[in-house]
């Protein structure tokens, strides 16, 4: 999935640099309510992506992230300004493909129906709606049916989905009908917490939809197992 | 006590102490302009565009709307309304422009100006204004026109004049503050459609507790 | 009412399983969501009166005190008396007082939210004051003993059968499936004591400073007949209500009921100032507005002083995935859903209090339907804070994002343990790749497969490829 990220912004002509210094977002912590661990990732993270034109990530939930930074200092903070600096270069991977670098050379087939769901911080933080079924609509083949309430969250929530397992549940359970629904083969979105929660659910309900996120797709990187397809030897392989 | 209390909360939360003399101008300032916000322009019609925007809307609420051609029109559509529904009571406003008809076309109906009780199953009231934007009536209280004849009985026949029909509930407050500069009557109803509920089961009934009819007879004057 | 907010684990367990509220949610939600959609269609502006509505309220709180005074003076000049309230306390006691005043048996009521975040019935039958509700929907409640599910479909939890049993229990009528002989029934019923009640209750959405104007919006008629018909009328309300003119008071109705059930405007806009004029022939003799704080004036200027623009028309919980997954109740006291998970911890405590705000997903759906653009996400999480600062978040999650918190502070060791972890569960998770069971995440696996990374981290592939084209 990181690669097929890698992979699109190449084909669109820039150069892609994976700072070592980056780890999580801090989205843990911002929704728990530590305010201070919060502001210690936000610094860090502001400076791993020091000097960077662009920030782009394949998942509208972190990069969201990245865009509440400036909520987490106060206004005479100096890294207050820093932080609206780094929002104003951070881009879900489908938004910038599309509304920075007007890249449409997508050079993808995928034979199936597909099925997109709108991944909450994406759409309603980021106004991620019409970006990737515009790039999808470049895929050669694909079809895309739409599922009732593509908009609805489906319950994942990051620790929602563990501290209230049975109400997330109902959520994904209403989500994974509206899948099946739509005819779709294969379930596509932008954000891997979402899929990794419907996958699961459609797994344990015996569903035979697949899981993809939209990178792949884009990216023409469909060989690769769908999410919790994998044959599994490299558990012993490492 | 309390008053000062939550004043003083308020205050603080402000940051602020008792509003300055200038604050409390400019806030009067304000409500004397009576200055509107968004109207939406699908009020801003002629008003031909206004009649037939208030006759989409009213019928859209599930008000009855009856033609009538000239005022003298009134008694005999009523009482066609009445006999056709096996009414023989009717409960009336006496508002001079009413008062003023031959109201023989009645016939037997019985017509009583009052305030209405309960058991009266229909009254007839005038209205002061129509507003095009929601098909909405705007009535209000004064000795001729006893507020229950718009609540208690089953139905309310109500007349209004296509030359009272305005665009805006805006509108609507001027007309009002014209005919009533120094206060507001006790009550101004805006009445849209008769009454309704979904409490049950979330199935929209009509005729809950106010009128489970809402006839409005108008009058082309324009 | 009584607080079952702690419980809100257990209340939501019993919901997500009571097969009727669950068919009941789900018919609901293509009820007032889809209404609202359509009628926003017709309104082009909808999306600017949003904004000068949030505007507008924010002028409001600023000026709070000095409209309240204008609105009291105003209800004063025109015959009226106004009753400040701090506490839910202190206004049961000025309605009672009122009662006893004008020597009440019996109190009609209308729909008011206020009343019941202060208990108000309980504390008039305790003190010989029978209230009645009038709504069709707080009646059959009232009869049932129960308490509202919602904001302004309060039965919303019960189905037709539930109303018969109730009716034919309580007016010894033969059962009918039908709601609108129900409803009919209801209607005979509650004519009589409309007419004889002494004194009538009702809410209000909005208090008018420049004419002293309070108003009611129902689609039933029953909150005027109630303030119509006995001798005094009581107007039970909160501070943040009051608008400056009848053009501002305007806007918020083209909002309100196009958010709230989706119609161009509710049946019955209604607006009383002071007890009947000396001339009219019927309308209540004493009029009272009772002004209850219960905790609003502190919210001004704190972090929650956005929740004080708050309409009540409930569009956050119509189109809430939680509320419409375990309803209203499961919330354990008066206001549910979003506001009220906002609203509860600051009036009932946010110890007792403290899953509301943690029961979302933060998916903003909220937000994106408020017609007066109130951040309730960010409003939750803010309690959250309140709740992390005090110590009242649980030690499993404080441990947990403590230990988390180390490792995301130091990349070496982050990217160490993102690796061992891909590998313990691709380990566990056999040939198919599908984690049935994950220790210390039974609440995942208790539904669904966890899905087991693909090998190594991305971190590791990236680094021996980037050595691999030096």
């Amino acid at each position: 999935m990181a690669f097929a990220t890698v992979k699109l912004l190449e084909a669109a002509g820039c150069t892609v640099e994976v700072p070592e210094k980056q780890t999580c977002c801090g989205q843990p912590a911002y929704n728990s309510g530590d305010k201070s661990t919060t502001a210690d990732i936000a610094r860090q993270t502001i400076e791993a992506f020091d000097g960077y034109e662009y920030v782009v990530g394949p998942s509208g939930s972190c990069i969201g992230m990245l865009h509440y930074y400036p909520d987490v200092f106060d206004e005479d903070d100096p890294w207050k300004a820093r932080a609206e600096n780094l929002k104003s270069r951070a881009f879900e991977i489908t938004q910038f493909l599309t509304d920075i670098v007007d890249f449409d050379k997508i050079n993808a087939a995928f034979e199936g129906t597909i099925t997109y769901h709108d991944s909450c911080s994406g759409l309603r933080q980021l106004g991620v709606k019409e970006q990737p079924r515009k790039l999808l609509s470049k895929v050669a083949n694909l079809t895309l049916n739409e599922m009732e309430e593509a908009e609805t969250c489906c319950g994942f929530g990051g620790t929602f989905c563990v501290k209230y397992p049975d109400i997330s549940n109902r959520m994904v359970s209403n989500k994974t009908q509206y899948i099946s629904d739509s005819g779709a083969s294969t379930l596509v979105g932008g954000d891997l917490g979402c899929l990794l929660n419907m996958a699961g659910k459609l797994k344990r309900e015996g569903k035979t939809i697949e899981a993809r996120h939209i990178v792949e797709i884009l990216a023409d990187m469909t060989d690769t197992p769908a999410i919790g397809e994998a044959d599994y030897d490299l558990a012993k392989a490492l | 006590m309390s008053k000062a209390e939550i004043l003083s909360n308020i205050r603080h939360g402000l940051g602020r102490g008792s509003a300055t003399a200038e604050q409390k101008k400019a806030a009067m300032k304000r409500i004397q302009a009576h200055k509107a916000t968004i109207i939406p322009k699908r009020s801003q019609l002629d008003q031909a565009g206004q009649i037939k925007l208030f006759r989409e809307m009213a019928s859209g609420a599930a008000a009855e709307l009856i033609d009538i051609h000239h005022l003298s029109q009134l008694p005999a559509a009523v009482s066609e309304w009445l006999k056709k529904h096996d009414f023989s009571t009717l409960v009336s406003a006496s508002d001079e422009c009413l008062n003023e008809l031959d109201w023989a076309a009645l016939g037997d109906i019985q017509r009583e100006q009052r305030i209405a009780q309960s058991g009266d199953v229909a009254s007839l009231t005038t209205s002061m204004a129509g507003i095009a934007e929601t098909g909405t009536l705007m009535l209000y209280s004064r000795p001729e026109s006893p507020t229950t004849l718009n609540f208690l009985p089953d139905c309310h026949l109500v007349l209004l004049k296509e030359s009272d029909i305005v665009g805006s509930y805006e509108d609507a407050w001027n007309q009002l503050r014209r005919k009533h500069p120094d206060s507001m009557p006790r009550t101004v109803n805006m009445i849209t459609g008769p009454s309704r509920s979904a409490d049950i089961g979330q199935k929209l009934q009509m005729g809950a507790h106010g009128p489970c009819v809402l006839v409005i007879f108008v009058l082309k004057d324009v | 009412m009584q607080i079952k907010s702690p419980q809100f684990k257990e209340n939501a367990r019993i919901a997500l399983k009571n097969v009727e509220l669950q068919e009941a949610l789900s018919q609901f939600k293509y009820g007032f969501p889809v209404n609202r959609a359509n009628a926003i269609k017709r309104l082009p502006e909808f999306e600017e009166l949003r904004d000068e509505a949030r505007d507008l309220k924010n002028h409001i709180i600023q000026n709070l005190d000095i409209y309240l005074e204008q609105f009291e003076s105003k209800v004063v000049e025109n015959g009226g008396h106004v009753h400040w309230c701090r506490t839910g306390d202190d206004a049961n006691q000025a309605i009672l007082d009122i009662c006893k005043q004008v020597n009440a048996k019996t109190v009609t009521k209308g729909k008011s939210m206020v009343s019941e975040e202060i208990n108000l019935n309980d504390y008039l039958e305790k003190n010989g004051v029978q209230p009645i509700e009038t709504d069709l929907g707080e009646y059959i409640l009232q009869l049932r003993d129960d308490h509202p599910s919602h904001i302004i479909a309060p039965a919303i939890h019960l189905n037709v059968d539930d109303v018969s049993e109730t009716f034919h229990e309580h007016h010894k009528r033969p059962k009918t499936g039908d709601p609108q002989a129900l409803m009919k029934e209801a209607r005979e019923v509650l004519r009589k004591q409309f007419v004889s009640a002494d004194v009538g209750i009702t809410g209000a959405n909005f208090l008018v400073a420049e004419t002293g104007s309070t108003i009611i919006v129902t689609n039933e008629g029953n909150g005027d007949l109630t303030q119509t018909l006995p001798k005094t009328h009581i107007v039970i309300t909160s501070i943040e209500k009051v608008v400056p003119t009848l053009e501002d008071m305007s806007l918020f109705l083209r909002l309100l009921a196009r958010s709230a059930t989706g119609q161009e405007f509710t049946v019955y806009n209604t607006l009383s100032t002071g007890p009947k004029r000396d001339t009219d022939q019927d309308g209540p003799e004493n009029f009272h507005v009772v002004l209850v704080d219960n905790g609003r004036s502190e919210m001004v200027g704190s972090e929650f002083q956005d929740m004080l623009r708050c309409i009540r028309c409930s569009s956050c919980m119509n189109h809430c995935p939680v509320y419409g997954a375990v309803g209203g109740h499961s919330y354990g006291w008066v206001y549910p859903g979003p506001m009220g998970s906002v609203l509860t911890p600051k009036m009932i405590g946010i110890d007792k209090a403290a899953h509301l705000p943690n029961a979302s997903t933060s998916c903003g759906k909220c937000e994106e339907v408020c017609p007066v653009r109130i951040p309730l996400p960010k409003l939750m999480r803010h309690w959250r804070e309140k709740e992390f600062e005090k110590h009242l978040t649980p030690k499993a999650v404080r441990f947990g994002i403590a230990g988390w918190a180390f490792f995301a502070k130091r990349p070496a060791i982050y990217r160490w343990l993102a690796r061992s972890s891909a590998w313990f569960m691709s380990s566990i998770a056999g040939k198919k790749g599908r984690i049935k069971k994950l220790p210390l995440a039974g609440g995942w696996t208790d539904w669904r497969d966890m899905p087991a990374p693909q090998g190594k981290t991305f971190m590791d592939q990236w680094k021996a490829k980037q050595k691999a084209g030096e």
